[in-house]
Formats: C-alpha cells, sequence, structure tokens
C-alpha cells in the first residue's frame, strides 16, 4: 500500500500545527504547568504525529515531512517523560540528618579506603622527614611556604602578634573555601580514571599533612599543632575524605566489578549518592573555612585549651552524627 | 568521531523511533568560547562594582578597613560561585542552554532523548573541573569528545547526557512535492494502477525523497539519479510515446511521484 500522500497531509497537518504551537509555548514558558484538558490533548496530538510518523515512514517515507514530524516527536518526547521518575520535593534538613548520613554509611567501604590511603601519605611524609629533614622544602609547595620556617620561632612569633579580628580574614576565608572545594570536587571527579588520580590526590594531601605535623611535634610544638588544626580540621580534612569517598565510588562505577551494567546505568545508579555526599562536603567545607579564618588562626597560648576543646567536640559530634543519625528505628525499638 | 556527527537513535515506548543529530565537537567549542567570554565579563564586572564599593567605603573610620576585606573576600567568592554555578543556572533555567548553545543552536538532553534533569545539570557542571584539564585547555574534555561516539566529554558520560544540534525545520511546502499541473499519465488510468500496483513502498519513497531533494544534487548527479530512476519505472510500467514524448527524466519521475501518492485525485 502506498500512502494517498496528498489526502493524508491536508487531514493530519493541522494536529502537526496544533503540536507545534503548544511545543512552542512550553520551551517560551519553562516552568509552565498546563491544565489537565490542555495535557491530555498534548499527549493525543503526541501519539496522533508518532502514529503519522511511522505511517509516513513505513507507507510513503517524504523525506523532509518525516525530518519535520521527527522533530516534532522528539521535542514532545522529551517534554513528556521525565528523567528520574516522580519529582520528590526537597527538605533540607530530612536531607541533612537523613539523607547524608545513611549514604555516606552506605558506601563506608570506600570512605575507610580514602582515609586509610591519607594516612598512608601522611605516614609516608612523617618517615621521610624523620630521615631526612632537608627535604622538608621540597615537600612544601610554594604556596604554603610559610610553613618551611622552623615551627618554635614561628609559634614564638605568632603569639606575640595581637589578633586583629576582621583584618584580611575575609579574603583568607573565601580563599580557603573555594580552594578546598575545588580540591574536594576535584578528588571526586578524578575518580572517572578507575581511582588512580583520586588515590594519589589523597596520597599526596597526607604527605604534606605527615610532614608539618612530623615538623612541629619533633619541634615540642604538639599543643599549638593541635590548636591550630583541629578546630578546622575536624570538618575540613573529613570533608576531603567524603570527596575522595565519592571518587572511589566513581572508580568502582567505572570497573563494574560484580554487574553486567552498562556505563550509562551503572552511573545512573551512583548519580544521587555522588550529589549527597559533594553537597555534604561542601556544607562542610563552607564551616571550616569560617573556623579557620577566625578561630584557628588566633594563636594566643591562653586559648589554646578552648580551641582544642573545640575542635575535639566538633570531632566527635561529627563521628557521631556520621554513624548515628538518620537511623531507622526498628519495631522493637532497636536501631537498624 | 574525529570529524563524523552521529544521531542519536531513540524508540519511544509507543514504538516510534525518531533520530537527533548530535552537535559536533567544533560547534560545542564555538559555544564554548562564547560561555567562557560571558564567564569572564561576569567576573570582571563584579570585581568592578566591588572595586567601587572598597574604593567608596576605605576611609570610614574604624569599619572602613573591614567592608574593605569584606568586598575582597566576596570578590573571590562570587568569582568563584560565578565559575562553578554559571552552567548550572543557565542550563537548568533555559532547559539545557547556556549563553553559548543558545547561540549556536545547541541544547544538553538527557542520552535517552529525555529532559534534562536537574541532578544531571549539576554532575555534568561538577565534571568540568576535570575536563577543562590540563590548566584550562579543555584536553581531557576535548579528547573524550573526539573518542566517544556521541560526542560525550567526561561531564556528559557522568551525568548521563549530550548536546544535540538543535533543528526546527520549517513546515514543509508539500505542494512543491506533487504537481501543480496536469500529468500526462493520468490520461491512462489502467497503466497508473498498473504502474501503482507494481511498485513496492520502498521504490516510491526513493522516487518521492529524489523529487523533494532534487534541489540539493549538484546538476550532473541530479541528471544520473534521475535518469536511472525514470529507466527503471519504465520498466515498470511503459507508457506509450504520446504521453512521454518530450518529458526529461526528472520530469518523468515527477509523473511517477504524482501518480503514485496524488491517489485520491479526481
Amino acid at each position: 500500500m502506498i500512502l494517498d500522500l496528498d489526502k493524508f497531509i491536508t487531514k493530519e497537518k493541522p494536529f502537526w500545527d496544533e503540536l507545534s504551537q503548544l511545543l512552542l509555548l512550553n520551551s517560551e514558558n519553562p516552568g509552565r504547568r498546563p491544565s489537565l484538558d490542555e495535557a491530555r490533548r498534548f499527549h493525543y496530538l503526541y501519539q496522533r504525529t508518532g502514529a503519522d510518523l511511522v505511517k509516513l515512514k513505513t507507507f510513503a517515507g517524504e523525506a523532509e515531512t518525516v525530518r519535520f514530524l521527527e522533530n516534532l516527536i522528539a521535542r514532545a518526547y522529551s517534554q513528556l517523560h521525565e528523567t528520574g521518575g516522580e519529582a520528590i520535593p526537597f527538605h533540607p534538613l530530612q536531607w541533612l540528618t537523613q539523607t547524608f548520613p545513611r549514604t555516606f554509611r552506605r558506601h563506608w567501604l570506600a570512605f575507610v579506603l580514602s582515609i586509610g590511603t591519607f594516612c598512608i601519605g601522611g605516614a609516608f611524609g612523617a618517615t621521610a622527614l624523620s630521615l631526612n629533614y632537608e627535604l622538608k622544602a621540597d615537600f612544601i609547595p610554594a604556596q604554603f611556604s610559610h610553613l618551611n620556617e622552623k615551627p618554635s620561632k614561628r609559634v614564638a612569633r605568632e603569639e606575640k602578634q595581637d589578633f586583629d579580628a576582621f583584618q584580611g580574614r575575609h579574603t583568607f576565608s573565601s580563599q580557603l573555601m573555594t580552594h578546598n572545594t575545588k580540591v574536594t570536587i576535584m578528588t571526586m571527579v578524578t575518580g572517572f580514571f578507575w581511582g588512580v588520580f583520586t588515590l594519589i590526590l589523597l596520597f599526596y594531601n597526607g604527605t604534606l599533612i605527615g610532614v608539618v605535623m612530623f615538623d612541629y611535634i619533633s619541634d615540642g610544638q604538639s599543643v599549638f599543632l593541635t590548636a591550630w588544626l583541629l578546630p578546622h580540621g575536624s570538618f575540613e580534612l573529613p570533608a576531603i575524605f567524603i570527596g575522595g569517598q565519592a571518587g572511589l565510588i566513581i572508580a568502582r562505577t567505572m570497573f563494574g566489578w560484580g554487574t553486567n551494567l552498562k556505563l550509562r546505568q551503572r552511573f545512573s545508579r551512583i548519580r544521587d549518592d555522588l550529589l549527597t555526599l559533594i553537597t555534604g562536603a561542601a556544607v562542610m567545607l563552607i564551616w571550616a573555612g569560617i573556623v579557620e579564618s577566625f578561630l584557628s588562626q588566633y594563636h594566643s597560648a591562653q586559648f589554646y585549651p578552648w580551641k582544642i576543646g573545640f575542635g575535639a567536640i566538633q570531632l566527635i559530634g561529627l563521628i557521631l552524627f556520621l554513624t548515628l543519625a538518620g537511623r531507622r528505628a526498628k519495631p522493637n525499638g532497636h536501631a537498624a | 568521531m574525529l570529524g563524523e556527527t552521529t544521531s542519536l537513535e531513540v524508540r519511544t515506548p509507543e514504538g516510534v523511533s525518531f533520530s537527533v543529530p548530535i552537535a559536533s565537537p567544533f560547534s560545542r567549542c564555538l559555544a564554548l568560547a562564547v560561555d567562557f567570554a560571558v564567564v569572564m565579563a561576569l567576573t570582571l564586572l563584579i570585581s568592578q562594582v566591588i572595586g567601587i564599593f572598597q574604593s567608596s567605603v576605605s576611609e570610614i573610620p574604624l569599619i572602613g578597613p573591614i567592608l574593605s576585606d569584606f568586598g575582597a573576600g566576596a570578590t573571590i567568592l562570587l568569582q568563584f560561585l560565578v565559575f562553578t554555578f554559571y552552567g548550572m543556572a543557565t542550563e537548568w533555567l533555559w532547559s539545557g542552554q547556556t549563553v553559548g548553545k543558545r547561540l549556536f543552536r545547541l541544547r544538553v538532553i538527557d542520552e535517552r532523548g529525555l529532559a534534562l534533569g536537574a541532578k544531571q545539570i549539576v554532575i555534568r557542571n561538577l565534571f568540568r573541573l576535570l575536563d577543562i584539564l590540563p590548566s584550562t585547555f579543555y584536553l581531557i574534555g576535548g579528547l573524550s569528545c573526539l573518542l566517544t561516539t556521541r560526542c560525550q566529554r567526561v561531564g556528559d558520560i557522568a551525568a548521563g547526557t549530550l548536546v544535540i544540534r538543535e533543528i526546527t525545520p520549517r513546515a514543509p511546502e508539500f505542494e512543491e512535492v506533487l504537481l501543480s499541473g496536469e500529468n500526462s499519465f493520468s490520461s491512462r488510468p489502467l497503466l497508473e494502477a498498473r504502474l501503482r500496483q507494481k511498485t513496492s513502498p520502498e521504490e516510491a519513497r526513493i522516487a518521492l525523497d529524489a523529487v523533494s531533494r532534487r534541489h540539493e544534487f549538484d546538476p550532473e548527479s541530479r541528471l544520473t539519479l534521475f535518469s536511472r530512476i525514470a529507466s527503471h519505472f519504465r520498466e515498470v510500467a511503459e507508457f506509450p510515446d504520446e504521453v512521454t514524448e518530450g518529458l526529461s527524466d526528472e520530469q518523468y519521475v515527477r509523473n511517477v511521484v504524482d501518480t503514485l501518492f496524488r491517489r485520491a485525485k479526481v
């Protein structure tokens, strides 16, 4: 059978024009919510045009009209079908207190691997410095050159300085937040290369911390070091580990162990978790940046116990939050 | 990929198949250059506006230096936010388009042909930090585009998205395809019926395509193509000389198409 093209087009063209108008209206007003009747009409027009396209392709195949109808169907299809199923309203508090810690715990092994790699890097840095102190300058990158100063000298100088609560703090805080956020995102996204660069970044950052810690501890500045790093480090370092955790989740997805799903399907399964983890890490980094600028850099010996106490409480709170928050209670009252 | 622009083939649950042309790496580069210029302009604007604010408050006693430092901090933060969220915000607002993509008629869509989700937008833009490496040369993203069949950068693969060329074809001029004047074959209704009976849908489609796309061929190819199609149809149904006299091969094929597709004409 060959289609009577003339009659067919004359009959169907008004429906195609109507669908085209609706598509134009929707694309010009992305937030527009059509009425139920309009949505039904839109669906009817989509189905009718789809059927027309099939008929044309099968029985006539006039190229220009087929291209025109394909375009209409492609646009209507993308507007009719959702990508992620039913949209769930976002509740920030519920996300923070339930979704984030649950997601964190679901991938605890990746977190352990992340923190483990960092610690191995730290041990490497400390060992290397203990064997050859001259290596210190090689380990410390240019942007942290102030750390090349002998710790006891720096402590003596810092403790004498008057603290100006605001001068330069906003700039410093912004620099820290943006830098640490970039590092965390980078630790995550480099997981795409089968996790190799995620592990390298974690190891490298661990090495730096290891060198600095060994340097200060061996110079007898453990209290200063703890008071300096703990208030912000109790949030900053876990945030970077979480970035590493997300990177290792991506790495596992790239390998595709234990599944025969395609890469596209594997990624669609972890997308929500990645977003949750990286957003959680970003929130932690914002807080860490504020603390580092306005508290950590305040080096007065009389406040060391307060700073250490503050940092310790934060760290314990964070550990409890990540391990306990969002657990569902079982019917018998035990935690799930 | 390497110089080849492919298309996304989609089969809907209703059984309808359609294809969407995928954007070439070159057009994506152009769109990216525009977006880069927009981001640069925005960051420059931010630093200029805050610079004016800083110079106007710096002389205020006590709080002047604090406000000035606040301005410097805000500049760093806002520039970071513009760099990170420009793509996310515009793609969310304009359903998968940035300023550059709008200009070059490109759009990000889900790789199954569906609308773009907010999570996909965030993921593909976060991965931009990886795609732009080394430095800001976009080598990783560029190589990925060239090596994947759907021209996807790393962010697209992770987010399950791809960039397509937007085509809004004009409604076809159907009158152009079918004859407006007299078809000399119509004087031989029995032969016309024979032609219709013996022609398969595939043969009819070839003839129709040739007629509708005749202006796209260069003259030599056009002559060759219509000569071959006409000689094929001359074997299917042989019309007498008085009907075909003076008809060029192209006109012959147009008569065939008119006979095949304008059956209801009385």
